[in-house]
């Protein structure tokens, strides 16, 4: 163990962390406008619309995400669309987050009463502000944690867009650990980087929950 | 579409990769329970700096990401001597990565079963084992199943990460073959709904173990939240 190798690199790996945090903003971004579209289609979109989403759903969830990564990746530019590793990878994530955020979002829409949508109903809402006044606020405000422990899991997830050449946190361990010959103090480095930045997730997100609670 | 003469040309090769996912993903997820199992159990004795040892464990392996883990285990361990096969490293590393899960898994279930069973077994005169055994683990079994199985589900989807460490499993082997014959869609589409399949069948293979498991519990209403396993006798 030499602590110089870490001191040396860390200016460099803490760049790398910043790309892997925003990337996975982005992801989750996505994943959440993916997310509550499905959701509300399945629940009110009829048969078909329901069918649809639970096909994606059951394939994102069903399939590991290196291999959605790739087809994203490889699919892209066959049908014409040539985009780089990073606008792939943030697709990926996205489309991988939307399926669970989704899921998210009907566990907590069952948890919203029933006699909410009746009520607003009654009081002469439009079906569209239903949803946007009425159940998904409050179906936000319970899926909180879970939506928190989502940004966790896909987090650490991002690790594996490094295998596209995007120079996030693991790729760029890799490389200087290629360049220095001292990959376990390298790795050992970024592992408490996603540490820290898991841990600081997860602390936000247990202010934000006493936050809502409150109000 | 795929070229069916391809498939016999790496069917042995693909057959082989496959094998090698299975058993990794066989032992890792033995390794992962069997630790897990183990950590849960010394978490529950009254050795303070030991608990806090077990937690940072836990909470080390549950926020790093499982591709860095592999690389510290594969790559990093020369470095203190630890020279391991890509395979091996590659099972250990789904053991490990598996252990924090499920240690957190079985703690839930050891807090669920009900002090009473506890209590009535020891002022029956049964030692800690024959308790543990015939009592908490049984107990246990039923409330553990799904969270278990759906943590086998996700090592199963796990797997395809040791390629990246050139473990020869099923995704290396087929990554090998798109390399080769230029068909890089057509395979990864097909590994897709391969992999979608598996996923689907472990799970599916779960729940009915589920159903087996748990066909001793009686659901008094609908609402009822009791989850006491009650046998038939």
């Amino acid at each position: 163990m030499k602590f110089s190798v870490i001191i040396d690199a860390f200016p460099y790996l803490l760049g790398a962390a910043v790309t892997t945090i925003w990337v996975s903003l982005l992801g989750v971004l996505l994943g959440q406008v993916i997310g509550v579209v499905v959701c509300v289609a399945r629940q009110s979109g009829g048969r078909v619309a329901d069918m649809a989403g639970g096909v994606y759903v059951s394939f994102f969830r069903g399939v590991p995400l290196l291999i959605q990564l790739l087809l994203i990746y490889y699919m892209l530019p066959l049908i014409g669309i040539d985009v780089p590793p990073l606008v792939a990878s943030i697709a990926a994530l996205g489309l991988a987050s939307g399926a669970y955020v989704s899921e998210i979002y009907r566990g907590a829409l069952n948890a919203v009463p029933h006699g909410q949508s009746e009520a607003a109903l009654a009081l002469g809402f439009p079906g569209s502000s239903i949803w946007t006044r009425i159940l998904l606020p409050q179906a936000f405000r319970i899926s909180v944690p879970a939506l928190v422990n989502e940004l966790i899991l896909l987090l650490k997830a991002s690790s594996l867009i490094s295998v596209v050449g995007v120079a996030e946190l693991t790729r760029t361990s890799q490389t200087i650990s290629a360049s220095n010959y001292r990959p376990l103090e390298i790795y050992l480095a970024a592992g408490l980087i996603y540490l820290a930045i898991n841990g600081a997730l997860a602390l936000f997100g247990t202010l934000v929950e006493r936050r809502l609670q409150q109000a | 579409m795929l070229d069916l003469s391809l498939l016999v040309q790496y069917g042995p090769a693909l057959l082989r990769g496959f094998g090698v996912t299975i058993l990794c993903w066989g032992a890792g997820c033995l390794i992962g329970m069997v630790l897990g199992f183990a950590l849960m159990l010394l978490r529950q004795l009254p050795v303070k700096p030991l608990r806090w040892v077990i937690r940072a464990y836990i909470e080390v392996i549950r926020g790093t990401p499982f591709l860095i883990q592999l690389f510290l285990l594969y790559s990093g361990g020369p470095a203190i001597g630890l020279r391991l096969e890509a395979t091996t490293a590659g099972i250990l590393g789904l053991g490990i990565y598996g252990s924090a899960y499920f240690a957190e898994i079985f703690r839930a279930g050891y807090q669920a079963v009900p002090k009473g069973q506890v209590e009535a077994a020891l002022s029956l005169g049964m030692s800690y084992g024959a308790i543990l055994r015939r009592v908490i683990v049984p107990a246990m079994l039923v409330s553990t199943i799904p969270p278990i199985v759906n943590m086998m589900a996700i090592l199963t989807k796990e797997t395809v990460v040791l390629s990246i460490i050139t473990v020869p499993e099923l995704m290396y082997e087929m990554q090998t073959m798109a390399a080769e014959t230029f068909a890089t869609f057509e395979t990864i589409l097909g590994m897709a709904l391969f992999y979608w399949l598996l996923v689907e069948a472990v799970s599916r293979l779960g729940r009915r173990l589920e159903a087996r498991v748990t066909r001793f519990l009686t659901h008094a209403s609908p609402q009822g939240s009791s989850k006491t396993a009650t046998a038939r006798a």
